[in-house]
């Protein structure tokens, strides 16, 4: 478990200001070796500035960066151990892809052939044996990124920080890229710090996930935590797809609330499904994610606890299907997902039908 | 036909511009001391008087001596300028870019009479020196102009880049920044060089006894007998600034080809 391994990185309440801007509003977190750790959140959120903070291209205001248990403050960018790849990738377009990647080497005080096998053997790692002689400028988009990834690893950084690496690439392209990139985590075992706005991208590929709103971390945790108990509304909202209805809290006592769903009727939760109504309008509601709803087919065991519903609209997607569905008693319609199994109907708009739902599934927000 | 009219204005405006300059060789091999057609009949003559000319050629070397001194310092110059107005923010950047630049709209006469004041109040003999000083002033801004375009299309995360690899802003300039604005670099130095070697008011002032080219050439003017040996001389840079250029722009072409970057036609 990554909670064992030492810290790599600390944030020390750390703020930013720019002329009055706040950027960094009291960050503080660790970050622990060879960890694949994202920063997620909307664009201007602060998740880029604090990567650049870590690679000390961003001075802050106040607080501390720490890196392997040491102040970063007086340390410069070309004396971290860090390692950036950049979101245009910076690959320099005058050199070819052998003379891009041995670039950091420049110092090292190894021979000349001994750079050249270092240099061989990143371009092997990042999949691109025999591309060294080529120029940098003629190479796809997805070449460039691997291009980038071996200039920084070939320094054995402590860290390699990522500036939304995949954003350039087209879809087919960045899926591949996720699942190559983790693999070449886990072989050097390196700390991976990802900037990304893509909630999929960081679910799929971190161990950990800093979700940032306005300069703060709303929530960090494990990607499973964060899709199943957001810890506030705005995380909720955020990460994935989530149904709201609104609810009453009844009663509360010994860490379990009571609580009357619109649709689903009264309920008791355990104190850990409890979480903040931050960015709600209105009362408390409970949430649960599309695929948490099952809709009951004839012939089907009557789940414990399911209501009455009527399918309002149809989406189909291939390997599942989405459906709108008005549960009885509700104002509004809700969202819920069902993977399309051999043999089992597509619904039809209209269609009167049962769902099944777990308590154990809901959140409550308030 | 499409565009009929435009057509026309087109090729008159190219004749209106090349057809001057087609008048100059062919005068230059014109065996007659006066400038009119009919044609008198064809000789090298006035070539071989340009070999034997001693005040021509130290005024052509008066003019290269300068001319390239200016367009290096004045390059130089930009470089800086260019690399502060683009990349450091600093107080009143935009009013100090300004008066930088300021020499491209003020009069030129303005600007020599001036210097010539001041050089003569100080102290200051005239010489070529005065004038390389003269000829900075008018080409930095021309150089600024180029360069800032160069220094502008570069991207700032190539440099952090370069940083985060371990090289320090000194040599990450020398690595990355400076091979990548070479051919803003070589424009700049090309047409500063060129602005130099024709400019004839500053020459004019602050030459002193020591005449640039375009000086003499204006001073050979007085003498009709001189007119054919100026005319085959501006042949003579008519040819040379034609290599010059097919030069300039092969470098440049290759420049971009190397980089991958788009050909933006450069300023020729």
């Amino acid at each position: 478990m990554s909670s064992e391994k030492p810290v790599m990185i600390e944030f020390r309440d750390v703020h930013k200001y720019y002329g009055d801007y706040h950027a960094l509003r009291g960050i503080n977190a660790t970050i622990r070796a060879g960890e694949f750790f994202s920063l997620l959140g909307p664009s201007g959120c602060g998740k880029t500035t604090l990567l650049r903070t870590i690679a000390g291209f961003e001075g802050i205001s106040s607080g501390a960066v720490m890196i392997g248990g040491e102040d970063m403050a007086d340390v410069p960018a070309n004396q971290r151990p860090t390692n950036m790849v950049f979101q245009s990738y910076a690959i320099f377009p005058h050199l070819t892809v052998a003379e891009n990647v041995g670039f950091g080497l420049r110092k090292d005080p190894r021979t000349k052939a001994e750079k050249a096998k270092a240099v061989d053997e990143a371009l092997g790692m990042v999949g691109l044996t025999g591309y060294g002689a080529r120029a940098a400028h003629a190479l796809s988009g997805g070449q460039r990124q691997r291009v980038a990834l071996a200039r920084a690893l070939i320094l054995k950084p402590k860290v390699l920080l990522l500036d939304e690496p995949l954003s350039a690439l087209d879809k087919k392209m960045r899926e591949q890229m996720q699942v190559e990139l983790i693999k070449l985590q886990r072989q050097v075992g390196i700390t991976f710090i990802l900037v990304t706005h893509d909630q999929e991208e960081a679910l799929v590929m971190s161990d950990r996930i800093a979700v940032m709103f306005e300069g703060q971390i709303a929530q960090l945790a494990d990607p499973e935590t964060l899709y199943r108990r957001p810890a506030s509304r705005k995380v909720a909202d955020f990460i994935g797809t989530m149904n709201f209805l609104p609810a009453k809290i009844l009663s509360e006592a010994g860490g379990k609330v009571e609580v009357e769903a619109q649709g689903f009727g009264k309920m008791t939760l355990n104190a850990d499904q409890v979480m903040s109504a931050e960015g709600a309008a209105g009362g408390a509601t409970v949430g649960f994610r599309p695929e948490t709803l099952t809709i009951l087919f004839d012939g089907q065991a009557t789940a414990e606890q399911h209501c009455d519903a009527v399918v309002e609209e149809v989406v189909y997607y291939g390997d599942m299907t989405y459906y709108d569905i008005k549960i009885q008693g509700c104002d509004s319609a809700v969202r819920l997902s069902m993977r399309n199994v051999f043999g089992r109907p597509v619904l039809e708009i209209g269609t009167k039908t049962r769902v099944a739902w777990s308590a154990g599934a809901l959140v409550l927000f308030r | 036909m499409k565009g009929g009219w435009f057509r026309i204005y087109a090729y008159g405006f190219l004749l209106f511009l090349y057809a001057p300059i087609l008048l100059l060789p062919i005068f230059a091999f014109n065996d007659g001391a006066i400038v009119a057609f009919p044609l008198a009949g064809f000789t090298t003559k006035w070539f071989e008087q340009l070999w034997v000319e001693p005040a021509l050629h130290q005024a052509l070397k008066n003019s290269l001596i300068i001319a390239v001194s200016a367009s290096i310092l004045s390059t130089c110059l930009g470089i800086f300028a260019a690399r502060a107005s683009t990349r450091y923010n600093f107080p009143l950047r935009g009013g100090i870019i300004g008066m930088i630049m300021l020499p491209l709209v003020l009069p030129e006469i303005i600007l020599a009479i001036a210097l010539l004041v001041v050089l003569l109040g100080i102290g200051i003999p005239l010489s070529i020196y005065t004038v390389i000083l003269g000829h900075v002033l008018v080409c930095t801004p021309f150089s600024i102009a180029v360069l800032t375009a160069a220094f502008q299309s570069l991207d700032k995360s190539l440099e952090e880049a370069a940083y985060d690899l371990g090289e320090t802003p000194a040599s990450t300039f020398r690595l990355i920044i400076l091979p990548l604005v070479t051919p803003g670099i070589i424009s700049s130095l090309l047409m500063t060089f060129t602005i130099s070697l024709d400019e004839f008011l500053m020459a004019f002032f602050l030459a002193g006894t020591e005449p640039t080219l375009p000086v003499y050439i204006f001073s050979q003017f007085r003498f009709p007998k001189s007119v054919p040996v100026v005319l085959a001389l501006g042949t003579v840079l008519v040819v040379a600034s034609i290599i010059l250029l097919t030069i300039a722009e092969y470098f440049r072409r290759r420049g971009i080809a190397k980089t991958g970057g788009k050909d933006t036609g450069g300023f020729l």
